[in-house]
């Protein structure tokens, strides 16, 4: 398949997003490091640093897994502890790798690498099938707004490259992605060991005559992450630029559709109202400012505005919010519980938070939400939330960034827990 | 072969996604994108930091980050001074950039100098031609502490080395200045918390997920001027451990070694006991990136010595709170 040293060279290209998850042990970090080596991302020297890496812990020929396993202890035990990012280009596209750890005890790493992907390889030794830490990563993932889904069934080769333990991969994943927002699942079988369909097709598998994954990854759709639909252009306000003749500007990124010069707006929470009259970056006026371009704007009136505040069209403006429900993961080791004081950071603001209620926990088995008191270290579950300030929130599948949040602890200052705004979708599992 | 699941089960979403508006304008492309983002952080270092600073070298990515800073904060003064850790073996050519580019800018520079540091005791002077480049974490500790600083803005890229490979965009330090690569603060979306207690500090590196190819074609790009070592020329080298290392006052050749006058450029700019030259007749920033594109041998590989003394020297020097 394609593949190219030095390949990306002029600009323009477009920038796929991908996260590497599934369960420890079943080879992610193999699987990006064949992939990297096989397009020839590698550089000589990182190479030879792979091997002689190698030899020194005994193992046979080339471990590439310690492409991306590079912290010491990592290589010491053999697993990935935190999300290392690749970057990778083809002829075709520009790729950001995030390798994520498969321990449990890592997923907080996991859901940072997912966070900002547009798709999901999803590692699956098939020797094994689906663990519940593949089901942990899918869900996590799914509820993260990944819609695309490349699952690689590894070390075929260990099963004789047998057609049924293929199949039956194939088949639980798409049995679980049904029950989650998944628009689009490819399965390839490969071994990443020996580089089976990882970029060169496979004699192998003769009955198998679907793409490689890097086929795969360049024909995925790109930028899903920033193409959101519905709610409407936002604007968080970052930073308040004084200008020299007086007046102010107010610079932040673009969310959920484009502000133009004339726009009638809404200051949120505060609900004053404006229009724009100028919409300009550092290179001069725009026409329009799309999504996630960071932007200054201006408007007609001297209104409040400063940071944390949400500068939106009249037209579809979300409602400022007292109390809200939530999805969220949950990373600390003490429970989260009802009375708990935090504070949330949402788009620019943080404000003082309390927990009103743990309402359910999510089984990540059986996909079902269950009623909990608390949630233990890497739950998820759906909660209530009072906050000190009015939050200007959109549902987190119209919009990622207003409908996203974190908790902080507010001792230790520790991100203890990713929040998204409404409750899970979840299709019901099908009858029998 | 890629599945669509059915659409009488995704109906909805699907729709969402094919009629989405500005479906069909022209996206923005990959540069525009690390550049927005990396405005962005600023932005929120700036706004979330009681007293932030700009780390600057002199070298290709800290002279990104003044770009992108003037993008972030004009017409308005940085909401931060830059500092230069200055080991004193330096590139004549450098330090001219360095003060030029403060004085055109119009903003403050500090310069914490690892002579000084040297001078107080707080490290031992590794002699007239030791590398000085690990010296520069406790310098760099000192003047954080000395100014209180809570927040750093470094050029560092995740595809410089294995261990920066791991690194948050907001990574933590605690009160002793090092990092934890094991216990990092999960960083979700684009939400960077920059909460600190006194005494710990951030580091924030806007340029994250830009390549070194991606450095050089917004240079290009944005027509921004870097020291003319950059760019080939010809200069007395001499060939040390594998590498080509500048004659100065600081290096000059041993027993046994012979002087070579080369055509070279620097890839890096860093310590000069240290930081290796590359045979290169490339001196136009095309020239360079057609270089940089088909080039066999990583950045640091290249050109930097005090990466080659164990398996982990990147990860073993931010520990102790180098850059």
């Amino acid at each position: 398949m394609s593949s190219l040293d030095g390949a990306g060279v002029g600009t323009g290209s477009e920038l796929l997003r991908f996260a590497a998850v599934g369960s420890v042990d079943d080879g992610k970090s193999t699987l990006i490091g064949r992939l990297l080596h096989d397009t020839k991302q590698l550089f000589d020297d990182q190479l030879e640093a792979v091997a002689t890496a190698s030899r020194r812990r005994g193992v046979e020929g080339v471990d590439l897994a310690f492409v991306t396993d590079g912290l010491r202890a990592e290589r010491e035990q053999g697993i990935t502890i935190d999300v290392a990012y690749r970057y990778a280009a083809t002829p075709r596209r520009k790729f950001v790798i995030a390798d994520c750890p498969g321990h449990v005890q890592y997923t907080r790493n996991m859901a940072t690498g997912a966070s900002t992907a547009d798709l999901a390889v999803v590692v699956v030794d098939a020797t094994a099938g689906l663990r519940e830490q593949t089901r942990r990563h899918c869900c996590i993932a799914a509820l993260l707004g990944v819609r695309h889904l490349i699952v690689a069934a590894n070390k075929m080769d260990l099963t004789g490259w047998d057609e049924a333990a293929f199949r039956t991969v194939e088949a639980d994943m798409m049995a679980l992605s049904r029950r989650l927002e998944v628009e689009s699942v490819v399965t390839v079988p490969v071994s990443a060991l020996h580089g089976d369909n990882v970029v060169e097709p496979s004699a192998a598998a003769p009955w198998y005559r679907g793409p490689t994954i890097l086929a795969a990854l360049e024909e995925a759709p790109a930028g899903a992450w920033a193409q959101e639909g519905g709610a409407g252009a936002r604007l968080p306000v970052q930073w308040v630029v004084r200008q020299p003749g007086g007046g102010r500007s107010y610079a932040g990124m673009v969310t959920g559709g484009a502000l133009r010069p004339g726009d009638e707006v809404v200051i949120l929470p505060g609900g004053s109202q404006s229009r724009i009259t100028e919409v300009s970056t550092y290179d001069g006026p725009l026409e329009e400012a799309i999504a996630s371009q960071s932007v200054t704007v201006t408007l007609a009136d001297d209104v409040d505005v400063s940071r944390g505040d949400l500068i939106a069209p009249v037209e579809g403006a979300p409602e400022p919010v007292a109390e809200l429900e939530a999805t969220v993961c949950w990373f600390a080791e003490h429970p989260l519980e009802a009375g708990q004081r935090y504070r949330v950071k949402h788009t620019t603001r943080v404000t003082p938070a309390r927990v009103l209620s743990v309402e359910s926990r999510l089984d990540v088995g059986t996909l079902e939400l269950g009623p909990a008191a608390r949630l233990g270290d890497n739950d998820i579950g759906v909660v209530r939330l009072a906050v000190a300030t009015p939050l200007a929130v959109d549902p987190y599948r119209t919009n990622r960034v207003t409908g996203s949040f974190v908790l902080i602890d507010e001792a230790t200052n520790a991100t203890v827990a990713a929040g998204m705004v409404g409750a899970p979708v979840l299709a019901a599992a099908p009858a029998g | 072969m890629t599945t669509i699941l059915e659409p009488e089960v995704r109906e909805d979403e699907v729709a969402t996604v094919a009629g989405q508006p500005g479906a069909d304008r022209a996206r923005p492309d990959h540069l525009d994108l690390l550049e927005s983002h990396a405005i962005f952080v600023m932005r929120e270092v700036a706004a979330e930091c009681e007293r932030p600073v700009l780390l600057f070298s002199g070298g290709k990515d800290s002279a990104v980050l003044l770009r992108l800073a003037e993008k972030a904060f004009r017409p308005g003064r940085f909401p931060f001074p830059i500092m230069h850790v200055d080991t004193g073996h330096n590139f004549p050519e450098v330090i001219d950039y360095r003060d030029r580019r403060a004085a055109e800018l119009g903003e403050e520079l500090l310069v914490a100098s690892v002579q000084d540091s040297i001078d107080r005791g707080r490290v031992a002077d590794p002699g007239p031609e030791g590398t000085r480049n690990r010296l520069q974490s406790v310098t760099l500790l000192d003047a954080i502490a000395e100014h209180g600083f809570d927040a750093c803005i470094g050029g560092a890229r995740r595809d410089e080395d294995k261990a920066r490979a791991k690194e948050r965009i907001l990574s933590f330090r605690d009160a002793f200045g090092q990092w934890d690569p094991r216990n990092q603060r999960p960083e979700l979306w684009h939400l960077y918390q920059g909460r600190v207690r006194t005494g710990e500090h951030l580091r924030a590196f806007p340029l994250s997920d830009w390549t070194e190819l991606d450095v050089w074609q917004y240079i290009e790009r944005e027509a921004i001027e870097l020291p003319s070592i950059y760019y080939s020329h010809r200069r007395p080298v001499v060939e040390r451990g594998g590498m080509l290392l500048a004659l100065s006052d600081w290096v000059t050749a041993g027993p046994g070694e012979t002087v070579e006058e080369a055509v070279v450029r620097f890839r890096t700019v860093g310590d000069a006991t240290c930081t290796g030259a590359v045979r290169s007749g490339a001196s136009t920033i095309a020239e360079v990136i057609a270089e940089v594109a088909s080039s066999r041998v990583s950045e640091r590989g290249a050109t930097r010595a005090d990466d080659r003394f164990s398996e982990t020297s990147m990860e073993d020097r931010k520990r102790e709170g180098y850059f």
